[in-house]
């Protein structure tokens, strides 16, 4: 009884606030007497005007806004044979997150020390990922922003885009022959004698390490680039005219200038490494668990979507969270990081 | 030596060290499929051979995964262009109170991991299926064709967007004086002016979905595209068949790429023309957003 009222109401809560929007917008232009002023559908036509509403509705509405409002729903019940949902077995249950937190549905004795674990190595290393990017990509980003000219910044634009083209999972593999125990960078070691056995880097779990940084470099790149560019070089000029050692101009004028951009890097950037498959997957030591491909598992081997997908909330709130707090941090506001 | 020679000299084996990042392992893929050992193997060299080319040829999942890959990417175009071009258009319109939580709300698929929008999909259009009983919603190649386009349309989306704020709203009004309805100005004047971006939008979400594999991997149920099975392959083991078939996709992606290039250079080309002004030319190529940047 109750699933159904509040998975009815689920359903008709995004309907709500578009009428109730729709509604403050009619009013608003009446109160407003602008005489000008025309409705969506007197602005378009009806043919145009039904076309945008039901792309955008397709999109907004049944594409984006109640998959994910179904996923929340699902995961907060219990793994059921499909002639069972709806019936009277289905009903709202923790357990999903239960089994998270101590690898049980039902008792409390002990934690899921693997699921755990997994979880905050990948929020940590997703962060490490994310300094890394940022400090790699800090010099070539004001170089192209500040001192470049036109044809060599054209160049590099084309010479940074090339390899992002390139599919993720062939990008992983050609890291997987670099770092392979018989990749190049061993076979180089040990004939210069540096090392006696080949390092496996993989297993270290540093070839994913290295693969996410490389999955993801453009996407801090780019928001760099952007904010740098519009800092007015007289700013820069002056801090050094004033005597400003070089490093006291990009801590001190160019950073704060770029804040938005450096903040809508780090989130891209932490988002997708903490959301990635492909490199765990691809270039993951036998070891080493990725929370993603925990995810995936929960899924296509022990088959147990409300479990999967009540992982897949978990990792998408902490994500939002964990970016929501560092803007705030930083004094950064959200429509600064999307513009 | 000055401080700004060693700076120089400094920041030019930086740049090195990162372009040599960027594109060192691609190159070394690129030289193991042309190599004889059966493990990828750039140095030594050994012989070169074409073998493994001839190997991809008969592989029957890969070819097969091919086929759907390009049906997706066809249906990923016909779904995504429309609706980001719906969306860009809502944008420019919609209530003012409403556009924060609007926007929000349509680019949050871009920053959301790959893996939850093929999730969310499939248990969604799963439920469809439970209630509705019909077969049809529940099929693979449909799922990732939604689940690709929900954040497809997003980057389409903004294609348009940074084409529609130079559009002349005067046009627009001009017609309409001069007797024309709203479809015949929304026909014969704004889809003229956005045909480049609907070009470009169309080479960018065909790619796009070409190379998908976070979400595809769930929404593609049993059924494979290229990517989900050299996925696969890849995870069994390395072979110098992968680095052949990296070497081609390469080469493809490489040509459409240019292809998008070429057709946005020529679009801000024309537009610097109208504009006059070199800063603008800039401005435009900078504008149009790479793929996955938002």
């Amino acid at each position: 009884m109750i699933e159904s009222v509040v998975k009815t109401l689920l359903y008709v809560a995004p309907f709500v606030v578009i009428a109730t929007f729709w509604v403050m917008a009619v009013r608003e232009r009446r109160a407003a007497g602008d005489p000008t002023a025309r409705g969506f559908f007197e602005r378009n036509g009806w043919v145009v005007a039904s076309y945008l509403l039901i792309a955008v509705g397709l999109w907004a509405v049944v594409m984006v806004v109640l998959p994910q409002l179904t996923m929340v729903d699902f995961s907060f019940h219990p793994k059921l044979p499909p002639k069972d949902y709806g019936g009277p077995k289905d009903h709202y249950t923790l357990e999903n997150y239960h089994y998270f937190i101590f690898g049980s549905t039902t008792e409390r004795e002990s934690l899921n020390i693997i699921h755990l674990r997994a979880f905050g190595l990948t929020i940590l290393a997703s962060v490490g990922v994310t300094i890394f990017t940022f400090f790699f990509c800090y010099p070539i980003a004001y170089y192209m922003a500040q001192v470049a000219p036109p044809a060599r910044l054209r160049l590099i634009m084309l010479m940074l885009i090339v390899p992002f083209w390139v599919n993720e999972i062939l990008r992983a593999f050609a890291l997987r022959i670099l770092f392979g125990t018989s990749g190049l960078i061993n076979n180089v070691l040990v004939a210069l004698g540096l090392v006696g056995e080949p390092i496996d880097f993989l297993g270290l779990d540093i070839g994913m390490y290295t693969g996410l940084a490389y999955a993801y470099l453009l996407l801090m790149m780019f928001p760099l680039y952007n904010a740098i560019e519009s800092l007015d070089k007289n700013q820069i000029e002056a801090a050094r005219d004033l005597g400003a050692p070089w490093w006291h101009i990009h801590a001190f004028v160019v950073l704060p200038f770029a804040k938005p951009g450096v903040a809508s890097g780090c989130t891209m950037v932490f988002m997708l490494s903490a959301g990635a498959l492909a490199a765990p997957q691809i270039l993951g030591g036998p070891n080493s668990l990725w929370f993603t491909p925990i995810v995936y598992d929960r899924f296509y081997q022990a088959f147990n979507w409300p479990q999967g997908s009540a992982y897949a909330l978990i990792l998408l709130l902490t994500c939002i969270a964990f970016v929501m707090a560092v803007l705030r941090v930083f004094k950064v506001s959200l429509g600064e990081i999307t513009r | 030596m000055t401080s700004r020679a060693i700076f120089r000299l400094m920041f030019g084996f930086y740049s090195l060290v990162f372009f040599g990042f960027l594109f060192g392992p691609l190159i070394l893929m690129g030289v193991t499929a042309f190599n004889t050992p059966t493990y990828p193997q750039a140095y030594p060299f050994e012989s070169f051979t074409t073998q493994w080319f001839a190997d991809l040829i008969s592989d029957r999942d890969l070819m097969d995964g091919l086929v759907n890959s390009l049906i997706i990417g066809a249906g990923v175009v016909l779904l995504a262009v429309p609706v980001g071009l719906a969306g860009a258009i809502v944008m420019t319109q919609v209530y003012w109170r409403a556009r924060g939580l609007y926007y929000l709300l349509v680019v949050s698929p871009v920053l959301m991991p790959g893996v939850i929008l093929g999730i969310s999909t499939v248990i969604f259009w799963k439920d469809v299926t439970r209630v509705t009983d019909a077969k049809f919603f529940y099929d693979g190649f449909f799922l990732t064709i939604l689940g690709q386009s929900t954040f497809i349309s997003a980057y389409c989306m903004l294609v348009f967007l940074a084409r529609l704020q130079r559009f002349d709203t005067a046009q627009d009004d001009a017609a309409r004086d001069l007797g024309a309805t709203q479809f015949q100005v929304f026909r014969d004047i704004l889809l003229p002016f956005l045909r480049p971006a609907v070009l470009s939008a169309s080479v960018l979400a065909f790619l796009s979905s070409f190379e998908n594999y976070n979400t595809t991997t769930f929404a593609i149920l049993s059924d494979k595209t290229m990517v989900t099975v050299l996925a696969g392959r890849v995870r069994q083991g390395t072979t110098p068949a992968i680095s052949a078939l990296a070497v081609l996709i390469i080469a493809v992606t490489l040509i459409g790429a240019m292809i998008y290039e070429v057709l946005r250079r020529r679009e801000a080309a024309r537009a610097a023309r109208a504009a006059a002004t070199a800063s603008d030319d800039v401005l435009e190529r900078l504008e149009a957003p790479a793929p996955g940047r938002a």
